[in-house]
C-alpha cells in the first residue's frame, strides 16, 4: 500500500479560553481553549494553509490530485479543491474531488487517495481537510469544538509512513447531524451517542483491525482517534488499553478543540511529529462508521522538510479579547451596520475573476526581463524602464516582504477593526498594497517582516472574495 | 508650447454654501451657483456658447448641467478626473476659449454627496479593470500611510507628528470661521485635534475633509473681452494637469512621504505662469488639504517650504492668513467642505475674491498672484491640478 510522503497543518493564530466561555454563560469553567478561524478565514482557506504548509519543498508539478475534506465547505455548489489546486498552482489535469458528508470524510478522502494511487491512478494526491464546525451558544459543541485544519501527500516511494491497513465500516446512527437547514451542530442525548455511537463503533472498528493485522495494544507506539471531547477520547483508549499518556498524547483537545474531519489526521501529524523509524501509528476516525489505519514510521519520518506542523501551530496563538469577539466573527451577533457605502457595490465580477485567475488568485504579478524588476499586479508597460511586453510571470505568494507603510482605518466597516492597510515592499523588488490580518494593531511598525496568508476579503450576494493579505510572520521560519 | 498665460480671464463666479444641504436638490445648487456667477458676470444663460460639467458621482452627460439652467442648445461636455473634477472642468473650459472656439463659456462643478445615505464616497471602480480582489480601507487610509510614511522618512514620532497636523488642522478650522459659506465654522485646539478620535491612524477626525453638498460656476471669456464684463476681471497664468503612473503602488523607489504628481505639476505650472520663486511670488494659495498630511506634504512639493522642512514653516504659522503666504484662507477641504466636482471652482472662487480684494475679514494684502491646487486619487497613484490666476496682465 502506498504512504504519506510529507504532512502539514494549519491551526488559527486566534484561541477562545473556555473560562471565557463560562464568563458569558456562567457555570464551572472547563479547562484548556479552542482554536477559532479568523474572521476572514473558512474551511477552504484553512485547508489551503495547511496545503501549503505540507507542500513546502514539494514540487508542485508532481501532484496530480487534491482531495478536499470537509463538513463545512464555503460553497453547497462550487468545488473547494479546484479552488485549493488552482491557487496552490497544481498542474491542470490534477484530480480535484470534495468529500463531506460526516467527520469521517478526512479519512474518507485518506482512503480515497490511497486506493487510486494503488491502482496506478495516480501518482501523488494532496488529502487536505478542515473545519469550522458550529456549536449552538452554551452548548458543549461551541465549547469543544475547535478550528483546524490538516492536510497529508500520499504517494507510492519515498513514504515517511507507509500505510499497512486500511478498513473501514460503517454505522447507521442519528447520534450528530447538522441537516441543509441548520446551522448549529445537533446531538443525539449524551450518553446514548457515547455508548451506543462512538465508544462502541470505535471499540468494536479498531478492535477489529488490530486482530486483522496481528497487534496488540502495547505494539502500537502512536494511537491518532478523533473524539468529541477529552473525556470520550479517555474511555476508548481505557477500553482498549491504550495508555492516555504515552500512547494517545493528545495535544490537541486543551488547545484546539475537535476539529471535526480534521481531527484524526491532525492527531497523526501530531504522532508523525514525535514519531521514530519503526513505530507502528494506529490512526482511528469516526463518524457514521469507523475508519482505521495502521501506519508504520520509516527513516524518513525524523527528516521532513520543515513544515509548521501541529505543535509550532499551537505555540503559535493569540488570545480572543472576549466570547463576543467569537461571536461576532462568526456572524452570530449583528451589529450596527457601518454608515459606509454598502458592500453590494463592489459585487466581484465573474468574468474579470476568472480572467485573473493565474494572476490575483496566486498573486503572481511580472518580472521585467529587460531591467528586473518585479512588479504586481501584472504590467505589459514596465514601471521602470517602460520596455513593453518584456515580461515574465513572478510569483509573490513565498517571497519575504516588509511593511513599508500602513494605517489602521477605524470607519471601514469589517467584523475585526480596525482595518490594518499595507504597502509592503519585496525582498527583491516589487510592492503591494494589501490589508494585513491577525495582526495587534499595537505591534504594527514600519519594516516588520510579514508573508502572505490566502484569506476571504468579504462576501456578498453569494460570492466569496477570496484574496491575499499579509500577516506577521507565524511560526518563526523553521530551519530548512 | 505657446501656455495658457494671459489668454483667458475669469469674469464671474458663484459658490453656494457647502455642507449638509438637506434641503437643497442638485438642481438648486446648480442654479444658485450659475446664477452667482452669471450676474457677477452680468451675462444670462443665452449667453454661455459652451459649458463644462464637472462631477464624479452627480450624473453623466451634459443634460445634468443643460436642464436646470435652460442652456440655449450649446454644447456641454461632461468631464471627471476624481477629486480634481472641478479643475479640469476650468481647465477644458479655458483651452477652447484659447482655440479660439468660443469667446464666453460656463464651467460648474457639483456634489450632492450626502443624500447616499451614509458617510464617505461611493464606490467608483469599474468592474471593467478590476476584479474586487482589492484591499478595503477608505480613502483616509490611503492618505494616512502617507503620514506613516512621511512620519517614518523624517523620524516623527507619533506625538510629534500628531501634533504637527493638528496646527494645519487649527489653521484651516479658523480659517472657516470667517467664512459664512463654509461648511464648518467653528475654532477648534491644539489638544481637540490631537485628542480627536482615530479615523485612519496616525489621522484623527480633525485630519479629515468633510463629506459635502455643493456647487460652484465660472464664467470664462477671452482676456482681451474680459474687460468689457468687469474692470477687475482674473487672469489665467496656468492650468496643467498631472497624471502619474501609479508609481507608488508599483515601485520600491518611491517614498510615499511626497506626491510626486504635485511636485511635477507644481513645476509645469509655474513654467507656464512664469514663476521663479513660488514661495516670494504666490500670494495666496488654495490647496487639497483633504487631510492634513496632504496639506502638509504639498507645502514641500509645491516648494513653499524645503523638502522634509515644512513643519518649521507650519509651525511658524507662515501659512496662516498673516503670514506670508497665505494657505486656505476659505478654510480649505477641511472646513469649507469637499463636494468633489465643485472643490476646484470653489478653490478658484477664494482665489478670484482674494484677488479682487472682496474677501472680507479673510482678505490677504495686497495679493498678486493666486495658484489653486486640486487632487485626485491617492498618493502613489494620484491626479493633480495646478492653476495659477493673477489680477493684472503680464
Amino acid at each position: 500500500m502506498p504512504g504519506i510522503t510529507a504532512y502539514g497543518a494549519y491551526i488559527p493564530l486566534h484561541r477562545l479560553s473556555r473560562a471565557e466561555i463560562a464568563r458569558a454563560w456562567g457555570g464551572k469553567p472547563a479547562p484548556g481553549e479552542r482554536a477559532v478561524a479568523s474572521y476572514d478565514e473558512d474551511s477552504l482557506t484553512m485547508a489551503f494553509a495547511a496545503a501549503r504548509d505540507c507542500l513546502r519543498g514539494v514540487d508542485r508539478t508532481t501532484v496530480d490530485g487534491v482531495y478536499f475534506a470537509s463538513t463545512t465547505a464555503p460553497y453547497k455548489e462550487k468545488q473547494a479543491a479546484a479552488t485549493i489546486a488552482s491557487v496552490l498552482d497544481l498542474p491542470p489535469e490534477a484530480v480535484t474531488v470534495d468529500f463531506g458528508g460526516s467527520l469521517r470524510c478526512g479519512t474518507n478522502a485518506l482512503k480515497a487517495a490511497l486506493d487510486a494511487v494503488a491502482a496506478g491512478g495516480a501518482d501523488s494526491v494532496l488529502v487536505c481537510a478542515a473545519d469550522t464546525r458550529l456549536g449552538y451558544p452554551a452548548g458543549p459543541g461551541e465549547l469543544n469544538f475547535g478550528d483546524g485544519a490538516v492536510a497529508v501527500l500520499v504517494g507510492a516511494g519515498d513514504a515517511l509512513a507507509q500505510v499497512r491497513h486500511f478498513d473501514s465500516r460503517y454505522y447507521e446512527i442519528q447520534d450528530t447531524w447538522r441537516s441543509d437547514r441548520d446551522t448549529f451542530v445537533r446531538t443525539a442525548e449524551d450518553r446514548f451517542s457515547m455508548d451506543e455511537g462512538y465508544v462502541d463503533v470505535m471499540a468494536h472498528g479498531i478492535a477489529a483491525a488490530l486482530e486483522k493485522y496481528g497487534l496488540a495494544a502495547a505494539d502500537v507506539a502512536h494511537v491518532a482517534l478523533n473524539s468529541p471531547n477529552a473525556r470520550q477520547l479517555a474511555t476508548i483508549a481505557k477500553k482498549l488499553r491504550f495508555d492516555v499518556q504515552t500512547q494517545v498524547g493528545d495535544v490537541l483537545h486543551a488547545a484546539v478543540g475537535d476539529t471535526g474531519c480534521a481531527a484524526s489526521l491532525l492527531s497523526l501529524v501530531a504522532a508523525l511529529e514525535q514519531a521514530a523509524a519503526g513505530d507502528t501509528i494506529l490512526l482511528a476516525c469516526y463518524g457514521n462508521g469507523c475508519d482505521t489505519a495502521v501506519l508504520e514510521a520509516t527513516d524518513r519520518v525524523t527528516s521532513v522538510p520543515a513544515c509548521r506542523g501541529v505543535r509550532r501551530h499551537i505555540e503559535s496563538r493569540r488570545m480572543l479579547r472576549s466570547y463576543e469577539q467569537y461571536l461576532r466573527w462568526r456572524g452570530l451577533l449583528p451589529i450596527q451596520p457601518a454608515p459606509r457605502p454598502p458592500v453590494e457595490e463592489r459585487v466581484p465580477s465573474p468574468a474579470a475573476q476568472w480572467r485573473e485567475v493565474p494572476w490575483e488568485m496566486r498573486l503572481t504579478g511580472t518580472r521585467c526581463l529587460n531591467c528586473g524588476t518585479p512588479q504586481y499586479p501584472p504590467q505589459r508597460v514596465c514601471i521602470e524602464c517602460h520596455h513593453k511586453d518584456e515580461m515574465e510571470p513572478y510569483r509573490f505568494t513565498d517571497v519575504p516582504a516588509r511593511v513599508f507603510s500602513y494605517s489602521h482605518d477605524y470607519v471601514m466597516e469589517t467584523l475585526d477593526s480596525p482595518v490594518t492597510v499595507t504597502f509592503i515592499d519585496f525582498e527583491g523588488g516589487g510592492r503591494i498594497m494589501c490589508d494585513m490580518t491577525d495582526r495587534d494593531p499595537d505591534d504594527v511598525v514600519v519594516g516588520m517582516p510579514v508573508e502572505l496568508s490566502f484569506r476571504r476579503l468579504y462576501f456578498v450576494n453569494g460570492v466569496y472574495n477570496y484574496w491575499w493579505k499579509c500577516q506577521p510572520v507565524r511560526c518563526a521560519r523553521p530551519e530548512v | 508650447v505657446e501656455g495658457i498665460k494671459d489668454r483667458v480671464a475669469i469674469v464671474g463666479m458663484g459658490c453656494v454654501k457647502f455642507g449638509e444641504n438637506w434641503g437643497q436638490s442638485l438642481e438648486d445648487m446648480i442654479v444658485d451657483a450659475a446664477w452667482e456667477a452669471f450676474e457677477d458676470a452680468g451675462v444670462g444663460p443665452e449667453d454661455i456658447q459652451a459649458a463644462w460639467w464637472g462631477t464624479l458621482f452627480a450624473g453623466h452627460t451634459g443634460q445634468i448641467l443643460a436642464a436646470p439652467l435652460k442652456l440655449a442648445y450649446v454644447p456641454v461636455t461632461h468631464v471627471e478626473n476624481a477629486c480634481a473634477t472641478g479643475s479640469e472642468a476650468i481647465r477644458n473650459a479655458a483651452y477652447a476659449v484659447a482655440a479660439g472656439q468660443y469667446d464666453v463659456v460656463l464651467a460648474l462643478g457639483a456634489e450632492k454627496l450626502k443624500d447616499t445615505g451614509y458617510s464617505g464616497l461611493p464606490q467608483t471602480r469599474p468592474v471593467a479593470t478590476w476584479s474586487y480582489r482589492l484591499t478595503t480601507q477608505t480613502p483616509a487610509a490611503g492618505f494616512a500611510m502617507m503620514a506613516t510614511g512621511y512620519f517614518a522618512k523624517y523620524g516623527l514620532s507619533y506625538d510629534e507628528g500628531k501634533e504637527l497636523l493638528a496646527h494645519i488642522a487649527v489653521k484651516n478650522h479658523h480659517n472657516g470661521t470667517l467664512n459664512p459659506k463654509a461648511h464648518f465654522q467653528r475654532e477648534i485646539t491644539l489638544e481637540q485635534a490631537i485628542n480627536a478620535p482615530t479615523i485612519a491612524w496616525p489621522l484623527g477626525l480633525y485630519d479629515c475633509a468633510g463629506v459635502s453638498d455643493g456647487a460652484a460656476a465660472a464664467i470664462i471669456v477671452r482676456a482681451d473681452l474680459a474687460k468689457q464684463f468687469r474692470d477687475d476681471p482674473i487672469y489665467v497664468k496656468a492650468a496643467q494637469i498631472c497624471q502619474g503612473p501609479r508609481e507608488g503602488w508599483l515601485s520600491q523607489k518611491y517614498d510615499l512621504a511626497h506626491v510626486e504628481e504635485t511636485w511635477r505639476g507644481g513645476q509645469a505650472a509655474y513654467a507656464e505662469a512664469g514663476v521663479k520663486d513660488p514661495r516670494r511670488e504666490i500670494s495666496i494659495a488654495e490647496v487639497h488639504d483633504c487631510f492634513s498630511i496632504t496639506e502638509l506634504t504639498i507645502m514641500e512639493d509645491l516648494q513653499f517650504s524645503p523638502r522634509g522642512r515644512a513643519a518649521e514653516d507650519v509651525r511658524a504659522g507662515a501659512f496662516q492668513i498673516d503670514g506670508d503666504l497665505p494657505v486656505n484662507t476659505d478654510g480649505g477641504l477641511k472646513s469649507f467642505g469637499h463636494p468633489i466636482g465643485a472643490t476646484g471652482l470653489r478653490m478658484l472662487y477664494e482665489v478670484y475674491k482674494q484677488l479682487q480684494g472682496k474677501a472680507g475679514p479673510r482678505q490677504v494684502k495686497d495679493p498678486r498672484l493666486g495658484l489653486t491646487h486640486n487632487q485626485g486619487g491617492e498618493p502613489g497613484a494620484a491626479t493633480v491640478s495646478v492653476v495659477i490666476a493673477g489680477n493684472e496682465l503680464g
